[in-house]
């Protein structure tokens, strides 16, 4: 008994029952459909929070003051005076692991062009800020190193800034405008960002030279934080080692000291954002596995029919010359094949469905090769162990009984 | 070793039910060469059928020796006696046991299926001889609901010649048929003997056994009679002599 005279033998009698081969595989074409669409809404939604959250900078590293005790009193971390230039200079020349440092102070106030004005905050930063959080310059350029020394009034402004201010469509490039009434030039444009996963406009921003927001606007010396980007993704925790130990030595802390600033990284955030999604894809998963189940059960209850129908045609195959063999490998075919054709058509089915969804409600949908390849694996291997118990109660009839049964 | 296709010699079966033995063959013998055709007959419980399943390589026997075209069926394991019936036997069975929504012949092909050695090309050749041989070279394409109970038996016996079996063995053949009908498929088995086929029949009615050459007779597991037939009736004079009105009944 050659494989091909199987498959044929198993072809004909599923062409001889060409509904029921196809309502028990409906049951297999759902439960992959809903596995892979499942899958496709649960990873769409974790790339989309990914995205958004690396849009913020996934190197990105943030040091700030950690409130302290000072003389029994817990102080609020915003107002300790700790970070200065000098840690600034430690983080560059201390950390290899590090790329880019930009110190940052931040004012609210009312910026004013013309008759236009709007409520927003001024970040004191250095050119370096753009890279660390992924701005980018539109229009005109970044302050340069001479603006920074020289504490010069000039800025760049974000997106919301632009159409608030300049509703009808003039170039702000080489605008004077003011905030909290000290005139600054506007020398470039940043791109738009969009909101951040929290609802934040990430472009109601204005830059300007850190040196310029602490002596012109605020009148301090310190920096309310700094802002540090890893050289890639894996190194971040050891950026933040040596951040510590940087940070440490400048601030002259004894070993029995705790940190007088704490670090927060951009993938801790993006880590928890993804074991909340990786939940929500297993769970989802999970109770598309259970119609997939009941797929599977459907099959295994078909071929009980299916060998008791056929008994008398077992016993003739039997008679015939099939053996035991034969006889388990042509149902054990039969529901592979089945299984395999609801895979085959679920995964389409899948694919339409996902895009159905991702046109129509607008969800992030994403299809991985992996979910495809693990619901159709599963789907064979639902076949063969939902097969393999009808098509051995074929195979054990007696051939004697089997072709006198009525 | 001698040329006769079937060689039993004290065939015994017996079957356990619950605690009693119950002893359905005890002891038989007999010959059957090439060419034959014999009609085993018997009441039943006369143990006929458990004879035919021993023929058929279907059961096997509790005690005594079978050999078919020289092989001894008794030391087969399962695969070989599967193999055994796939290569060497033709069976017809009263209820045709033909495969529902499938062409006569598909259903024709379906023993060269169970053999690997036959390519695809020889088992079509083969079906399609088999079933021309039979007279149903019109209907191949037809499916068991689309023929009548005679043609329909007519495949089943071109299935059962597909696999060039040293010989056909009918479990009461013309069982289901109407007298006519009977007559023919009878005919159809008196030609393919002629031709040189060896054929067992089993069956019940005296009319049909008086159309073989020999008939075997069972009684209670034991053979009671064993005689040639001299003058082998013709079923095409039958066919021809039937009553008239016979058809409109």
């Amino acid at each position: 008994m050659n494989i091909s005279n199987l498959l044929k033998i198993a072809l004909m009698a599923m062409a001889r029952n060409k509904t029921r081969t196809f309502l028990t595989m409906l049951g297999i074409i759902i439960g992959v459909a809903s596995v892979i669409v499942m899958l496709a809404i649960g990873q769409g939604s974790k790339k989309s929070i990914q995205s958004q959250l690396s849009s913020m900078g996934t190197n990105m590293i943030f040091v700030r003051p950690y409130s302290d005790m000072r003389d029994g009193v817990r102080m609020d971390a915003s107002s300790m005076q700790i970070l200065k230039m000098k840690d600034v200079n430690a983080i560059k020349n201390e950390c290899p692991h590090v790329s880019a440092v930009s110190p940052q102070v931040s004012s609210g106030g009312q910026v004013v062009f013309g008759s236009k004005n709007w409520p927003t905050s001024m970040q004191g930063v250095s050119d370096e800020y753009l890279s660390i959080r992924k701005f980018s310059v539109k229009d005109g350029r970044i302050f340069n190193e001479k603006e920074i020394t020289t504490s010069a009034k000039v800025c760049l402004i974000g997106q919301t800034i632009v159409e608030n201010l300049f509703p009808n469509g003039d170039s702000p490039i080489g605008k004077i405008i003011r905030f909290n009434k000290i005139p600054f030039r506007v020398i470039g444009v940043l791109d738009e960002k969009g909101e951040n996963s929290f609802g934040q406009d990430q472009d109601d921003i204005i830059i300007a030279p850190y040196t310029t927001v602490q002596k012109r606007i605020m009148a301090i010396t310190w920096f309310q934080s700094i802002f540090v980007s890893a050289i890639d993704e894996n190194s971040s925790s050891l950026a933040q080692d040596e951040m510590v130990q940087a940070l440490r030595k400048s601030h002259n802390l004894k070993d029995s000291d705790e940190d007088d600033f704490e670090l927060r990284s951009q993938s801790e955030l993006i880590n928890t954002f993804s074991s909340v999604t990786d939940m929500l894809t297993i769970l989802l998963a999970a109770i598309a596995s259970i119609s997939l189940l009941v797929g599977g059960i459907g099959i295994m209850n078909i071929m009980f029919v299916s060998v008791t129908e056929r008994t008398r045609e077992i016993g003739l195959r039997m008679a015939i010359g099939g053996r035991e063999i034969d006889i388990m490998s042509q149902f054990l075919i039969e529901s592979v094949m089945i299984s395999v054709a609801g895979g085959l058509l679920g995964v389409m089915f899948g694919f339409l469905v996902s895009f159905v969804v991702s046109t129509l409600v607008g969800w992030p949908i994403l299809i991985t090769s992996i979910s495809i390849i693990l619901s159709f694996l599963v789907c064979v291997l639902t076949g063969v162990f939902f097969g393999w118990y009808p098509a051995r109660k074929a195979s054990y009839l007696d051939p004697i009984e089997a072709l006198r049964y009525e | 070793m001698n040329d006769s296709i079937i060689h039993i010699e004290n065939l015994q079966r017996n079957f356990n039910v619950g605690s009693e033995v119950v002893r359905a063959l005890k002891g038989v013998s007999f010959n059957v060469n090439e060419g034959e055709f014999l009609t085993i007959m018997g009441a039943s419980g006369s143990g006929k059928t458990t004879l035919l399943n021993i023929l058929g390589c279907l059961d096997k026997p509790t005690d005594g020796s079978y050999l078919l075209d020289n092989t001894p069926v008794s030391s087969l394991t399962k695969n070989e006696l599967a193999r055994l019936r796939n290569t060497k036997i033709g069976f017809v069975f009263q209820s045709f046991n033909l495969l529902a929504r499938t062409t006569a012949l598909e259903n024709t092909e379906l023993p060269l299926l169970y053999n690997s050695t036959i390519s695809a090309k020889e088992r079509k050749k083969r079906a399609i001889a088999a079933l021309e041989a039979v007279g149903l070279a019109d209907r191949m394409d037809h499916t068991p609901n689309q023929l009548s109970g005679g043609q329909q038996q007519r495949v089943a016996i071109a299935r059962a010649l597909v696999n060039h079996p040293v010989m056909i063995l009918a479990d009461e053949a013309t069982g289901n048929l109407d007298t006519k009908t009977s007559y023919e498929i009878m005919n159809l088995f008196q030609n393919l003997n002629k031709q040189g086929t060896t054929i067992v029949f089993v069956t019940h009615e005296q009319d049909i056994a008086s159309l073989s050459k020999r008939t075997i007779t069972l009684r209670d597991g034991i053979i009671i009679s064993d005689k040639k037939i001299e003058d082998q009736k013709s079923a095409a004079w039958f066919l021809e002599n039937l009553p008239v009105n016979d058809e409109n009944i």
